[in-house]
């Protein structure tokens, strides 16, 4: 199973927490240079799945190549290829962020440049800042620059914008963008998804411990054209019809009302709609 | 090995700059063993031992130094690792190319100065208001530094095989506190050791501070205390061997129970 062309592979990987099946069986690939957005509700094993592929926790079966390398025995110098943003640090408190930064790319053979790296998450004019004074947006930025500060082959971005602002969301993407731009694999987790329809070119939803769709954003976003809600108002009422044809059905009420078709409107499923979909008809199915 | 060490004296200076800038806690660090030196210290002045000139007041600021030891080895660990593991610095450094030994080596490095920044301001205080004198005696010097560095060594290393103890860094205080009083009401800190019943000297006698306070009043105390300690003497070859197995066990222990997450998370 050690395809070259993959960054991360993944098969049949089991974990159990005590009595709960956190994985039941999580098959995933993920090419060099890709991005792949991991969605998914809470506890339904996306935190498991990726702490796996770092290294921090240890499956109890199936395979995992991460660049190569079985994580449960990466060394050292796997270590150094990887770059992990984890989901909610507030350590360095009394350092600089320059200090920080310099500090942790001690650790690495060829480290990126200190200004330069700063600068890039955008952090410039508060590099002689102590860390506790940032604000949560600029202190997740920090978190991002010292996943990057060993110039990582792959990296994990786990839910990096959760309780941004838009501006601080927005200036962010621009950052993972340029990441992409310079061919860093990444495998990110989120709850949102404008974030991952924006940012990824595959995403895997997982739910109840398996992955329940991986297909690309813009498939995605297809099967919100699928289905269309056409709806109106009738002898008092909202009258409302699930369609794949509904200009049709248009047609049907324009014949039946012969005038304005009162309060009529067709809406088509949000991303969101899909996703819910998704998640929810697994959890319908494994009841 | 070369890298290891290399990250560890960078671990070293990174501790040191995070505890410094950290006023509060410097504060307290170096004048909580004060304040404790002057209370007790002044309650006891005019109560001799035996037929010595020597006062409790003196006997327990030997006993002090020798707590300190514990304070910012064993108890400063014991509680501030579980926090670094609430905090996320452990995971970070985890998942970081960085031996395991250099996060111990940036340990050892950080009590150590701790250590001496406390002695001397305790030894400034020891001599100013209990009489204590500075050793004249090389050896007396060669015996402090041995015993200080065994001393801080392994206890350094139990603070970290025993950061894996509490739950959270919450509770950590809570559990790694009355351990250090415990042992300092059975070691001959807070009493005179030849006072207290001998199966509560037996206990003391397992663990490293009552050979650490022993070979602090051999230090600090004259000559002729060594005949108030229960063998006659100072022991210090006994000394030794107690504190280098100590040593061994500690680096075993802390080697094979230290973890990076909270329990349960792996």
């Amino acid at each position: 199973m050690t395809n070259s062309d993959l960054a991360i592979s993944a098969r049949a990987v089991k974990k159990s927490y005590g009595s709960t099946q956190a994985l039941i069986g999580i098959d995933l690939d993920l090419h060099h240079g890709e991005c792949l957005a991991l969605l998914g509700p809470n506890g339904a094993g996306k935190t498991t799945t990726t702490e796996i592929f770092e290294g921090y926790r240890k499956r109890d079966s199936g395979q995992v190549s991460v660049l190569g390398v079985d994580p449960s025995h990466g060394d050292l110098q796997w270590r150094s290829r990887l770059g992990v943003v984890l989901q909610s640090a507030h350590d360095l408190g009394e350092l600089k962020v320059s200090e920080a930064v310099a500090h942790f790319g001690s650790y690495f053979r060829d480290p990126a440049p200190t200004s330069k790296l700063i600068e890039s998450v955008g952090l410039i004019e508060k590099a002689d800042s102590r860390v506790r004074s940032l604000s949560g947006g600029q202190r997740r930025r920090l978190d991002v620059a010292l996943g990057l500060v060993g110039n990582p082959e792959l990296l994990f971005l786990d839910e990096p914008t959760t309780g941004f602002d838009p501006e601080a969301r927005r200036q962010f993407w621009e950052l993972i963008e340029s990441l992409k731009a310079r061919g860093v694999t990444i495998l990110l987790t989120t709850h949102y998804l404008d974030e991952a329809e924006l940012l990824a070119d595959r995403v895997a939803v997982i739910a109840g411990g398996i992955v329940v769709a991986d297909k690309s954003p813009a498939s995605m976003r297809a099967e919100t054209l699928r289905t269309a809600t056409v709806s109106w108002q009738e002898s008092g009422e909202t009258k409302s019809v699930e369609t794949n044809n509904p200009t049709q059905t248009v047609l049907e009420l324009m014949a039946r009302f012969d005038q304005e078709i009162p309060g009529l409107s067709i809406t088509r499923p949000t991303l969101e709609d899909v996703y819910l979909q998704l998640v929810g008809s697994h959890y319908l199915g494994v009841k | 090995m070369k890298f290891a060490l290399n990250i560890g004296f960078s671990r070293i200076a990174i501790e040191l700059k995070q505890l410094l800038r950290d006023r509060e806690a410097t504060f307290w660090t170096l004048a909580f063993p004060i304040v404790l030196m002057v209370i007790f210290g002044s309650v006891f002045r005019n109560q001799t031992l035996g037929t010595l000139e020597i006062t409790f007041s003196q006997y327990f600021v030997a006993g002090m130094i020798a707590s300190g030891m514990l304070y910012t080895s064993f108890q400063n660990l014991a509680i501030s690792i579980p926090q670094e593991r609430d905090e996320g610095a452990l995971k970070r450094l985890q998942g970081l190319p960085m031996p395991k030994t250099s996060y111990f080596i940036g340990k050892i490095g950080l009590v150590f100065v701790t250590f001496v920044g406390q002695t001397i301001v305790l030894i400034i205080t020891g001599i100013l208001f209990f009489g204590i004198d500075l050793p004249t005696e090389p050896s007396a010097w060669w015996r402090f530094t041995w015993i200080s560095l065994l001393g801080l060594v392994s206890c350094t290393l139990l603070g970290i095989a025993f950061s894996s103890v509490p739950k959270s860094g919450k509770g950590a205080s809570a559990v790694a506190t009355p351990i250090v009083l415990v042992l300092q009401f059975t070691s001959g800190v807070f009493f005179f050791f030849g006072d207290l019943p001998s199966w509560m000297q037996n206990f003391a006698s397992l663990f490293p501070l009552k050979w650490l306070t022993q070979g602090m009043r051999s230090v600090f105390l004259p000559p002729e205390a060594a005949v108030l300690e229960i063998a006659g003497s100072f022991e210090s070859a006994r000394t030794a061997q107690v504190l280098l197995l100590w040593l061994v066990i500690a680096a075993v222990l802390a080697t094979v129970t230290f973890r990076w997450n909270r329990r349960g998370e792996n």
